[in-house]
């Protein structure tokens, strides 16, 4: 094998201390699957005590438990740093021509912030875990253990391993561009990079300094929050949720950037509303901090901001359903080939439209107030989160495993862990909805015995999806050490990062390329 | 009179150009002072927020604040925005030695501020004027809210002087490079990087002193 990044240098501390995006990309792909491991089996545990009504095998406080630890790791642990942090950073520079990215210690010093937040958040497990769901609401969290300060401080560490990924990139993206490479002849998968940095940078701060205040509220009790020293505990909410719901689309975003690549790659066609897709991208992102009123519905603000609020979420359908309708017009009259990419493809486009229109739903205000807090809340966010995202970084991770590791993955299988994946997801969350119209609340240990049947449905799926991961797994490592070689460009895809070798040298290309043409021409 | 650099600065081997270079370190660093804006924007949208809902409490806590020694910060802050300038005005004229004390006075101006801060904060505690919780202050009859004005006094100050202090490292990492003789004509861009923040956290101050300081 000819020189590339992976056998150009050996031995951990080459990884340890690089600074080639690639490896830095890898080493972000190592972390995120070990805690979406972490996070998975949490679930699974929780799915098992909830399968059968009354205390099962875990009490309600080590439930709790479980469900702050599931919820705040695969936010901040793996769906926010997930596809940006892993498939950015490698292929962000590949897809503009660039060498690397614009600071690449800055890159490597936040994958530390990352490593060096989950040891702080998991040393809340010394002082009695944390119970607080990952949403850290005041004043329970002011009162609760001790722990919560940990994991508090953790997430506030691991935020700034977003802003520097985010910032990263958008100064990669505005000077590191190849000759002839405008802003319409990048990927689209590099816009919706550069869109989601958008919201990592200015959203991320806001989080940073109410963690801050969280934790001088539980060290200096300065009652900024705390109703008892007449703070405003609904303040929290609003500053809580400024974040936390552009971070959302942090997560959303990048996984459509991925669906553009997949569906016009293996449709062998032009993508259909190349701009209108690029725009709805800075759409989605600039309407997203308008609409985080809609977490707080029954919190208390007034009913006038409740409406407005609602509208303003609605809005967001439009640029979602830009993106959707092009999509399915790349597919229309193209010649699809159903690769493993393109089935998890196709699995997003169905998993998220029903994710996207239960949002809708719950953007409306009227029905909103008669679900909120149940499993159909639950239903919809795992439909958006897991069917969008995780389809998208999965399909993705099929995509571009031959052109990271230069080897080829068993079609069959590949084939295999999606109809696992896919067929799980809907028997585990479908019956959410249901049981989240019949009234079942979220986050309890335990529920009356008129919903066991459908949670038992629910558990049998939940272990689909622990099997497809489990056969996902085994498929990348067949790959890694048994694959077959992979050429330059297996699946004929146009992009700049198929015209280099598979693994790619460390700066890249061998010749840094020119752009005279559009990013999908196919011909 | 202009000197070359003792170690002429190597462009990174991503970059195509000097200019490249230069042009993302100057876009990075100011998205970056984006953040810092949004990150004290929370703490200003809080102290709106409490200011319109307790308005006497920041009244009376005021006046628990020594206006002159505030006064005397601002100016100490910006004469070292000045310096800073200046330093970064002389290296790029070439003249090291007076962009290097420059950056010295720069440093000591930190310093003065800091000491004040210690100053002021240890007598507020020594008194009992300590934030939320821990508010002790029997001396005269206060209001009731009042150790809410102290946690944002606390809060809002406090995280401000860590960004001087954070300032401060950064200003003598470049004095040890400028010693050095890394920065000239042709290389100054962490001088400038560094300035542009210590500038914004001078001008965080100059809302934050009559926003604490003054407030009638």
């Amino acid at each position: 094998m000819s020189v590339n990044y992976l056998n150009e240098k050996k031995g951990l501390t080459s990884w340890l201390f690089t600074l080639d995006h690639k490896r830095i990309g890898i080493l972000y792909m190592i972390t995120v699957f070990t805690f979406f491991l972490v996070g998975g089996v949490f679930a699974l545990l929780m799915r098992l005590e909830l399968f059968g009504a009354g205390e099962t095998f875990i009490p309600a406080s080590v439930y709790n438990q479980f469900m702050t630890f599931h919820g705040a790791i695969m936010v901040f642990m793996v769906i926010i740093p997930g596809i940006p942090a892993f498939l950015g950073n490698f292929f962000l520079p590949l897809q503009i021509g660039a060498k690397d990215v614009a600071f690449p210690r800055v890159n490597l010093l936040s994958w530390y912030c990352l490593i060096v937040g989950s040891i702080v958040a998991l040393c809340s497990l010394f002082f009695n875990g944390v119970d607080t769901g990952w949403t850290f609401y005041t004043p329970y969290s002011i009162r609760t253990d001790n722990g919560t300060l940990w994991v508090v401080l953790g997430a506030f560490i691991m935020g700034f391993s977003s802003i520097l990924t985010g910032l990263n990139f958008i100064v990669t993206v505005h000077t590191l561009r190849a000759k002839g490479m405008g802003f319409f002849q990048l990927p689209l998968f590099v816009w919706s990079l550069y869109s989601t940095a958008i919201i990592q940078v200015l959203a991320t701060p806001v989080l940073a300094i109410t963690l801050l205040l969280l934790s001088a509220e539980r060290i200096m009790g300065i009652g900024i929050f705390d109703p008892k020293l007449g703070g405003d505990p609904v303040l929290f909410q609003h500053f809580f949720w400024f974040y936390s719901h552009p971070a959302v689309y942090i997560m959303i975003l990048p996984a459509m950037g991925v669906i553009s690549e997949l569906i016009t790659t293996f449709s062998r066609k032009t993508i259909f509303g190349y701009k209108a897709i690029a725009f709805s991208s800075v759409g989605i992102a600039a309407v997203s901090f308008f609409v985080w009123g809609h977490h707080m519905f029954v919190s208390g603000q007034s009913e006038w901001v409740g409406v407005l609020f609602s509208f303003l979420t609605m809005l967001v359908g439009v640029p979602t359903a830009i993106k959707v309708f092009n999509w399915v017009a790349t597919m229309y009259q193209g010649s699809i080939k159903f690769d493993t990419p393109m089935l998890y493809a196709n699995g997003f486009l169905f998993l998220f439209v029903i994710g996207g229109v239960t949002g809708i739903m719950l953007a409306t205000l009227a029905f909103d107030v008669h679900v909120h807090d149940t499993y159909f809340v639950v239903a919809h966010f795992h439909y958006v989160m897991v069917g969008g995202t995780l389809m998208a970084i999965t399909g993705g991770l099929y995509y571009w495993l031959p052109k990271m590791f230069g080897r080829m993955y068993n079609e069959f299988w590949g084939r295999i862990s999606f109809f696992l994946i896919f067929v799980g997801f809907n028997v585990t969350f479908f019956p959410q909805f249901i049981l989240g119209f019949m009234g079942m609340p979220r986050r309890y240990h335990d529920y009356v015995p008129a919903y066991e049947p459908l949670n038992q449905l629910s558990t049998f799926g939940s272990w689909m999806i622990g099997l497809g991961f489990v056969v996902v797994f085994f498929v990348v490592l067949q790959a890694l050490f048994k694959g077959e070689k992979a050429s330059s460009n297996p699946w004929g895809a146009v992009t700049l990062e198929w015209q280099t070798d598979s693994p790619p040298p460390h700066e890249n290309f061998h010749k840094t390329p020119v752009v005279g043409k559009n990013p999908y021409e196919y011909s | 009179m202009s000197t070359v650099e003792a170690k002429p600065h190597k462009v990174a081997h991503h970059f195509d150009s000097a200019e490249q270079e230069v042009a993302a370190s100057k876009l990075g660093i100011w998205l970056f002072l984006c953040t810092e804006i949004l990150m004290f924007g929370g703490l200003f949208v809080g102290y709106a927020i409490y200011k319109r809902m307790y308005p006497e409490i920041f009244l009376q806590g005021s006046t628990f604040l020594d206006w002159k020694l505030g006064a005397l910060n601002t100016v100490v802050l910006l004469v070292s925005s000045l310096t800073m300038a200046l330093s970064i005005y002389y290296a790029q004229k070439g003249q090291s030695s007076k962009s290097t004390s420059c950056l010295w006075l720069t440093l000591l101006c930190g310093f003065i501020f800091m000491g004040v801060k210690y100053i002021e904060y240890s007598h507020k505690l020594h008194l009992g004027l300590a934030p939320g919780a821990f508010f002790s202050y029997t001396e005269t009859a206060t209001l009731q809210g009042l150790p809410l004005y102290f946690s944002f006094y606390y809060c809002m100050t406090g995280l401000h002087g860590s960004h001087v202090l954070a300032g401060m490292v950064l200003i003598f990492w470049l004095i040890i490079r400028s010693h050095k003789k890394h920065f000239g004509p042709s290389y100054y861009t962490p001088l400038e990087c560094v300035g542009l923040f210590w500038h914004l956290v001078d001008l965080i101050w100059i809302y934050l002193f009559p926003l604490l300081y003054l407030v009638e």
